[in-house]
C-alpha cells in the first residue's frame, strides 16, 4: 500500500513519464518527472524520493552517472534502472553500483506493479526498523532512573562513562537496590544496543545447569539433552552477558569464566568445536568480593578480570532525598497500569517511609506502594495503607519527650485523628491523650 | 443544457444486448444515463507495425478529442490489443480526473490464455475494465479492498476477484 511514497521518474522521452506518471497516480503514489539527469539532480537535491525509476539511455549525463551521483549524496532512495533489452550489461552495471533492481522496456504490467510494491515493502522495513531502533534507544534511558541524591548522581555520572566503553563491570549493591536496572542502562546507552542483551541469575542455577546454560550445549552430551543448544554466551554475540549473582559460583566455574573472558572462545558442553563470541560482561553481586578474594573463595584473577569499573548502588536509607521521587514514580506506574486516576500520598504515609529502614530496599518500596494502591481508597495512599510497623530514626531523636511527641503523632496520624481509637492503642485515657496533644502542639498534618 | 451523460464509443462490433447491459451497470455506479455512440476511427493509422499492437496513449487522446456538449465522460470502447510504450498491454487507461478513457476486450478473452471461449465471463470482465477507468475520471484512484471494481489488476484473474461495484469508500468519493 503507497503510504506517502513518492517516486521521480526519469526518463527523456515524454511519452514513458506519462504513461508511468498516469499509472503511478492511479495507484496513490506521490509521482514527479524529470526529462533528463540534470533536472533529476536538481529535485533530489531538493526532496527526497522514496524510490527513483530511471531510464538508463539518456541523452547528456547518463542513467549509470546519474545514479553514481545521487549516491554521492546520500541518498536513501531506492533506484530502479529501466532499459531496452540491447542494454542488459548496462543495467548489470547499474546493479553492481548498488541500482535495488532493473526493469526491461516494455514492462509487463504485472512485472511493474511487483518490483515497485516490493520497493514500497523495503522502504517501509527501513521506517519500521529506524522507528524500532529509536524506541530501543529509548527504552532504558538513564534520565528515567529515579535519583536526584548525590550518591545516585555519581552512580548515573558512572553509567554515563562507562558505556562506550567495552570494558567489564560489577555493580555491587544491596538486594532490590536495582542492579539489573543499572546493568540495562549500561547496554542500552552503548554502542552494542542493537545486539541482545542476556542475562543470567547465577544463583539460581545449579553448577551443572549453569555451566549448561552458559555454554550450551550439543545434543547428547547429557541425559535429557536432546537437541543442540546455544548458550548465553553464544546468544550474547555483539551485546551484553549480564551475570548476576556472580558470588555464588562455584571454584570450578569460576576458572571456565576466566578462561571464556580472556580467550572470548569456548565449546559448547559435549562439543567439540571452538566458538567465538564477541560480548561485555556486566556482572551483579550483593557481596563484598574483595572479602571473598581475601578468604579465598573467589579467585583473584577472576576478580581483577571483572573488577575493571565498580559501580557501587547505595541502599535507599542513604538516600532518603530519593524516597518521594520513587514514591511519585512508582504512583504513576501503577495507577497507569491499573487504569486508576493518580493517587495522592499523605505527608504522614510519606514521613513514615522517609524514617523507614527498607531492607528490601527499592523494591520494597515498590511493593509497598503498589499494595498501597490495590487496597487504599482510590484518592490517597493513607499511613494505615503501610504495612510497615514504626521505625523511628532514633539517631535523629534526642529525648524522651521528642520521642513520646513523634510517636503520638504517627499513632494520631494512623487512626485519622479518632482520639478513642489513639488513646486506645497508646494505652491512655482520652483526657490524657488531650492532654498530650496540647503540650505537644500536636496539629493534623496537611495532605501532600 | 441537456442532461449530462457518459457516452460509450464503439470502435469495431459490439453486440447491443451486451452494450445496453454495460450501459446498466454504469448508470448504477456513477447516477449518470449512458449514450451509445458508434464511432468511426481508422485503427489502421494507430496500429505499430513493430509491436503489432494499437497506440493507446494517441486512441485516449483521440476520444478526447471527440466533443459531445452534453458528454460528462466518454470512454471509447475496442476490440483490439492495445499498448503504451512503457507496458507491453493494457485492458484500458483513462485521463485521471479528465472526461476521457479507453478499455478493450482483446486481452479478457479467455482464448488468450489458452482458454475455452467464455462470453459471459467476457462480458463481466469488459464491463469491470470500463468500470474501473470511469472511476479513474472520476478521480477515483487505485482500491485495497479487494472485491472493489477500482481494485488495480494485471491479469484476468484480478478481474475475475472482483466485483463490477464500487465499495463503499470510492462510492462515497464518486458522490462527493
Amino acid at each position: 500500500m503507497p503510504e506517502n511514497i513518492s517516486i521521480l521518474i526519469v526518463d527523456d522521452e515524454e511519452s514513458v513519464r506519462d504513461s508511468l506518471y498516469n499509472w503511478f497516480i492511479e495507484d496513490g503514489y506521490i509521482v514527479e518527472s524529470a526529462a533528463n539527469a540534470k533536472e533529476a539532480l536538481l529535485k533530489v537535491e531538493s526532496r527526497n524520493f522514496d524510490i527513483i525509476l530511471a531510464d538508463i539511455k539518456m541523452p547528456g549525463m547518463d542513467g549509470l552517472e546519474m545514479h553514481r551521483r545521487i549516491k554521492a549524496l546520500n541518498n536513501n532512495s531506492i533506484v530502479i534502472v529501466m532499459t531496452a533489452f540491447s542494454s542488459v550489461d548496462t543495467a548489470v552495471q547499474a546493479l553492481k553500483d548498488g541500482a535495488y533492481d532493473y526493469i526491461t522496456k516494455p514492462f509487463d504490467p504485472d512485472d511493474l506493479s511487483h518490483l515497485i510494491r516490493n520497493a514500497s515493502k523495503q522502504i517501509k522495513l527501513s521506517v519500521e526498523n529506524e522507528v524500532l531502533k529509536n524506541k530501543i534507544s529509548t527504552l532504558e534511558n538513564i534520565d528515567d532512573i529515579i535519583g536526584r541524591s548525590d550518591a545516585m548522581v555519581k552512580v548515573l555520572n558512572e553509567v554515563e562513562s562507562v558505556s562506550n566503553s567495552n570494558s567489564s563491570v560489577i555493580i555491587t549493591g544491596e538486594s532490590g537496590t536495582g542492579k539489573e536496572l543499572i546493568a540495562r542502562a549500561i547496554h542500552f546507552n552503548s554502542p552494542r544496543k542493537y545486539f541482545p542483551l542476556v542475562s543470567v541469575h547465577c544463583g539460581a542455577l545449579s553448577e551443572s545447569l549453569l555451566e549448561s546454560e552458559l555454554f550450551g550445549h550439543d545434543k547428547g552430551a547429557f541425559t535429557g539433552a536432546m537437541f543442540n543448544r546455544k548458550g548465553r554466551f553464544e546468544m550474547a554475540d555483539g551485546g551484553t552477558i549480564f551475570l548476576d549473582e556472580i558470588a555464588t559460583i562455584s571454584s570450578k566455574m569460576q576458572v571456565e569464566l576466566l578462561r571464556v573472558l580472556e580467550t572470548k572462545s569456548f565449546m559448547r558442553v559435549g562439543g567439540n568445536k571452538e566458538i567465538k563470541s564477541d560480548f561485555r560482561v556486566i556482572c551483579a553481586t550483593n557481596r563484598e568480593l574483595l572479602k571473598m578474594v581475601e578468604s579465598g573463595t573467589f579467585r583473584e584473577d577472576l576478580y581483577y578480570r571483572l573488577n575493571v569499573v565498580n559501580i557501587i548502588i547505595p541502599p535507599i536509607r542513604e538516600r532518603v532525598d530519593d524516597i518521594p521521587l520513587l514514591v511519585d514514580h512508582f504512583i504513576k506506574k501503577y495507577c497507569d497500569a491499573m487504569g486508576r486516576d493518580l493517587v495522592m500520598i499523605e505527608t504522614s504515609a510519606l514521613n513514615r517511609l522517609k524514617n523507614f529502614e527498607f531492607p528490601g530496599n527499592v523494591r520494597e518500596l515498590e511493593n509497598l506502594i503498589e499494595r498501597a494502591i490495590v487496597i487504599g481508597n482510590g484518592k490517597e495512599i493513607r499511613l494505615r495503607d503501610l504495612p510497615i510497623e514504626k521505625s523511628i530514626n532514633y539517631s535523629s531523636v534526642e529525648s524522651l519527650d521528642e520521642l513520646e511527641h513523634k510517636h503520638i503523632q504517627d499513632i494520631l496520624e494512623k487512626y485519622n485523628w479518632n482520639i478513642t481509637y489513639a488513646a486506645k492503642a497508646l494505652n491512655v485515657n482520652r483526657v490524657t491523650l488531650y492532654n498530650k496533644i496540647k503540650k505537644y502542639n500536636l496539629k493534623r498534618t496537611k495532605k501532600q | 443544457m441537456d442532461e449530462q451523460k457518459i457516452f460509450l464509443i464503439t470502435n469495431g462490433i459490439f453486440e447491443q444486448e451486451c452494450l445496453k447491459e454495460i450501459a446498466k451497470d454504469i448508470t448504477r455506479e456513477f447516477n449518470f444515463p449512458v449514450s451509445i455512440y458508434e464511432g468511426s476511427l481508422d485503427l489502421r493509422e494507430f496500429y505499430d507495425e513493430v509491436r503489432r499492437q494499437y497506440d493507446g496513449n494517441r486512441l485516449l487522446k483521440e476520444i478526447e478529442k471527440m466533443d459531445f456538449p452534453d458528454a460528462i465522460k466518454k470512454i471509447g470502447l475496442f476490440r483490439n490489443d492495445i499498448y503504451i510504450p512503457i507496458l507491453t498491454f493494457i485492458f484500458g487507461q483513462a485521463i485521471y480526473k479528465g472526461n476521457s478513457g479507453i478499455a478493450s476486450l482483446y486481452r479478457l478473452r479467455n482464448e488468450q490464455y489458452g482458454m475455452k471461449p467464455d462470453e459471459s465471463k467476457l462480458l463481466d470482465r469488459f464491463k469491470k475494465v470500463i468500470i474501473h477507468e470511469l472511476g479513474h475520471t472520476f478521480g477515483l484512484k487505485h482500491c485495497y479492498v479487494p472485491t472493489c471494481v477500482m481494485r488495480s489488476g494485471t491479469y484476468v484473474e484480478h478481474l475475475d476477484q472482483k466485483n463490477h461495484t464500487l465499495c463503499k469508500t470510492c462510492r462515497s468519493l464518486v458522490d462527493r
